[in-house]
């Protein structure tokens, strides 16, 4: 894992993945954010992190994925007037990362033509920052609201729709201003940060043995993706492996999650289309399969099922045979209702066309994760990269071309037919032996990344040890950070009755962003 | 729409008895009278409002409305606005982000108010805390009629939550007994 055209020192990430760091001069960042553009790479994720109290200024830090692994850049900033290279010029999804980095640490990306705040609202001033290691995370701090300056549309009958935070459904916090005309939208502007809970701060107070129970809460609905990319991180760092039972018993958790997700998504999308039937019977499906996971789990989400080192939950003989035949019939089940939504004319003409984001577009913007796969932007973890057990499943991916709502919709139908394949494999191959094993306290600074494809994209994990096997920096980055921005671009044109169905058919995380 | 009726007729009634109230899960905070309960009967409007979960309680409260629990058939629904609801069912550590926009809510809603924090963080601020970022449970913003711990807690004990809360008889000192010796 290396960028081609840029000679680095690499080193190895002792990951369950290809990966590798470097430390990188200003030009060289740029260089390398050039060159992986121009490859037709992407940027996964953004962060950084305070380093003055080790005689140093700041980091951050831009994680790639480049053609055979995660690269992972690290440049060292001074710490008075702190300044990188703008990344958002080549890479549009970087403009909130940005934004969100010198919210947090102070950190100002030179160049980038957007600098209004995205996670600060009112929970601390302007001048300071929580990431800071001087920063006191338990000092309350009442700022008054600002005014957030959104970008007016200027027009004959333009008007504004502003929308929540507060949503009309039972849907996490957030902001929409649409400028519309008529039914028609012409802009929609996204507001977040509204569920910010200090998550990065809070992973300092944190053991590394422990961290897990926080990552799995940074998007609850991707718990386990979350919790086996710590898991990863954390392995890394500490120089061990989980045992290959552990392994398999992960991608049995992470496919039921992706089942869970799409079965639930799936009822949600035919509800927005006026078909109640539809959710009545996924909401049943998925029911049935949550129920199943408590039973034997005993956790409807799988939440710390997974620890570092291993997994904390094992299935048996009569278990599993329990599960075999629970695939069965809601594989028989998924597919009478993929009938039915196939032949709906009212349906169909919802989803058709409707919230389109062409492959080109998908391309420039860097759409990730389900919804890219959508738009034929052919990217899997589980194939390109993949960890143990998935280097001996084979997985096929999903890619369609559509880039709609009906291209969503059937990217989940065919996922889950590939998950209940993958569990039927899984359950079939279970190697036997511990699910666990001890985790060493790690030398201070050392190094791990996570990096796992959860059921809505890839979710990465990136960790550096402290003193006392406690948790220096501990980022995640959630693929809704690519995909809000492009939710703007999809509604576009569209009715404003189609934009709930929209924003369903990517079913992006709030939490997953604000952090 | 023949495969949607055999599916239909071929799945039957799903829907599962609910659960009854457990006064445990009052905060102590008796503020609602009794009688005003008792008016209330079982028709609910519930306005649900994510105050900075984790999501994770939100896919339980949407469970509710599947067949199994079949929320509805117990008169409650959710509403889009504070205005039409009796209830605010909140989740999540309120993030200091939110705690201007719940106040607001509760504000918005008609008596009797009645709420509900979810969740261990809704209940203590669970793994989040307190911090410059999370203002921790839910009663350290408005006042809570009745919390349900859990991780999330189940369909199940969300609506024992809210049933209790509606439930005048579970507010009195010493609640009658059903036939199994429960209170």
């Amino acid at each position: 894992m290396r960028i081609a055209g840029l000679p680095l020192h690499y080193v190895a990430i002792g990951s369950a993945f290809p990966a590798a760091r470097a430390r990188v001069t200003p030009a060289q960042w740029q260089e390398a954010a050039r060159l992986v553009h121009e490859a037709g790479q992407r940027l996964v994720a953004l962060w950084g992190a305070d380093e003055r109290d080790r005689g140093a200024g700041f980091s951050v830090y831009a994680a790639y994925a480049t053609k055979d692994g995660l690269v992972v850049t690290e440049l060292a900033l001074p710490a008075e007037d702190p300044r990188y290279a703008d990344l958002s010029g080549l890479f549009p999804a970087a403009n909130r990362m940005q934004r969100a980095l010198f919210d947090l640490l102070g950190v100002r990306a030179e160049g980038a033509d957007d600098e209004r705040p995205w996670l600060r609202h009112a929970a601390w001033p302007a001048d300071t920052f929580p990431l800071r290691r001087d920063f006191d995370a338990a000092a309350i701090r009442d700022n008054p609201q600002e005014q957030y300056p959104f970008v007016r549309v200027e027009g004959d009958g333009v008007h504004e729709i502003p929308v929540g935070p507060i949503h009309a459904g039972i849907i996490e916090p957030g902001h929409f201003r649409f400028s519309v005309v008529g039914e028609k939208v012409l802009r929609l502007e996204e507001r977040l940060g509204y569920t910010h809970k200090g998550i990065d701060k809070r992973f300092e107070s944190f053991a590394i043995a422990d961290g897990h129970r926080l990552a799995g809460r940074v998007s609850g609905d991707s718990t386990v993706a979350y919790a086996w990319a710590y898991a990863q991180a954390a392995e890394a760092a500490c120089g061990v492996a989980p045992p290959a039972r552990a392994c398999w018993l992960r991608a049995l958790f992470l496919e039921r999650e992706r089942v869970a997700n799409h079965l639930g998504d799936l009822g949600a999308l035919g509800n927005d289309a006026a078909l109640g039937f539809a959710m009545a019977q996924f909401s049943r499906l998925k029911e049935d399969w949550l129920r199943l996971n408590g039973d034997i789990f005993g956790h409807r989400f799988l939440m710390d099922a997974i620890v570092p080192g291993g997994a904390a939950r094992d299935l048996d003989a009569t278990q599993a045979e329990r599960m075999v035949r629970q695939v069965q019939s809601i594989e028989a089940e998924v597919l009478a209702m993929h009938d039915i939504y196939d032949e709906h004319a009212g349906l169909q003409d919802r989803f058709l066309t409707t919230g389109r984001v062409t492959s080109d577009l998908a391309r420039r913007l860097g759409l990730a994760g389900l919804a890219g796969r959508a738009s034929g932007q052919a990217f899997d973890l589980r194939a390109d990269f993949p960890a143990k057990p998935y280097d001996e499943l084979e997985v096929r991916k999903v890619t369609l071309p559509g880039g709609d709502v009906a291209a969503r919709a059937q990217a989940r139908f065919e996922e889950i037919a590939e998950s209940l394949r993958l569990i039927g494999a899984i359950l079939l191959r279970l190697p036997a032996g511990e699910i666990a094993t001890a985790l060493p306290v790690p030398a201070p600074g050392a190094f791990g990344a996570g990096w796992v494809e959860g059921w809505r994209g890839e979710v990465l994990v990136a960790l550096e040890a402290g003193e006392g096997g406690m948790i220096r920096r501990c980022h995640a980055h959630d693929p809704s950070w690519q995909n809000w921005p492009i939710i703007e671009h999809a509604v576009m044109g569209n009715i404003v009755p189609d934009f709930p169905l929209i924003n369903k058919s990517f079913n992006l995380s709030y939490s997953g962003v604000d952090c | 729409m023949i495969p949607i009726l055999l599916k239909i007729l071929k799945t039957g009634i799903v829907s599962e008895p609910a659960p009854l109230p457990d006064e445990a899960l009052h905060t102590g905070a008796a503020r609602i009278q009794a009688d005003i309960l008792a008016r209330l009967g079982r028709a609910l409007a519930i306005r649900q409002v994510d105050a900075g979960s984790c999501n994770g309680c939100e896919l339980e409260i949407h469970a509710l409305n599947n067949p199994y629990y079949n929320i509805e058939g117990q008169g409650i629904k959710f509403v889009a606005s504070p205005r039409h609801a009796d209830m605010l069912l909140v989740t999540g550590p309120v993030s200091k982000h939110m705690e201007r926009a719940l106040r607001i809510a509760y504000e918005a809603t008609p008596e009797p108010k009645l709420v509900v924090a979810v969740g261990d963080c809704g209940c203590t601020g669970g793994v989040f805390g307190e911090s410059y970022a999370s203002c921790g449970r839910v009663a350290n913003v408005i006042p809570v009629d009745v919390a349900v711990p859990g991780c999330p807690p189940t369909p199940y004990a969300i609506m024992q939550a809210i049933l209790t809360a509606i439930d005048a008889k579970s507010m009195a000192k010493e609640p009658p007994m059903d036939a199994d010796g429960r209170r």
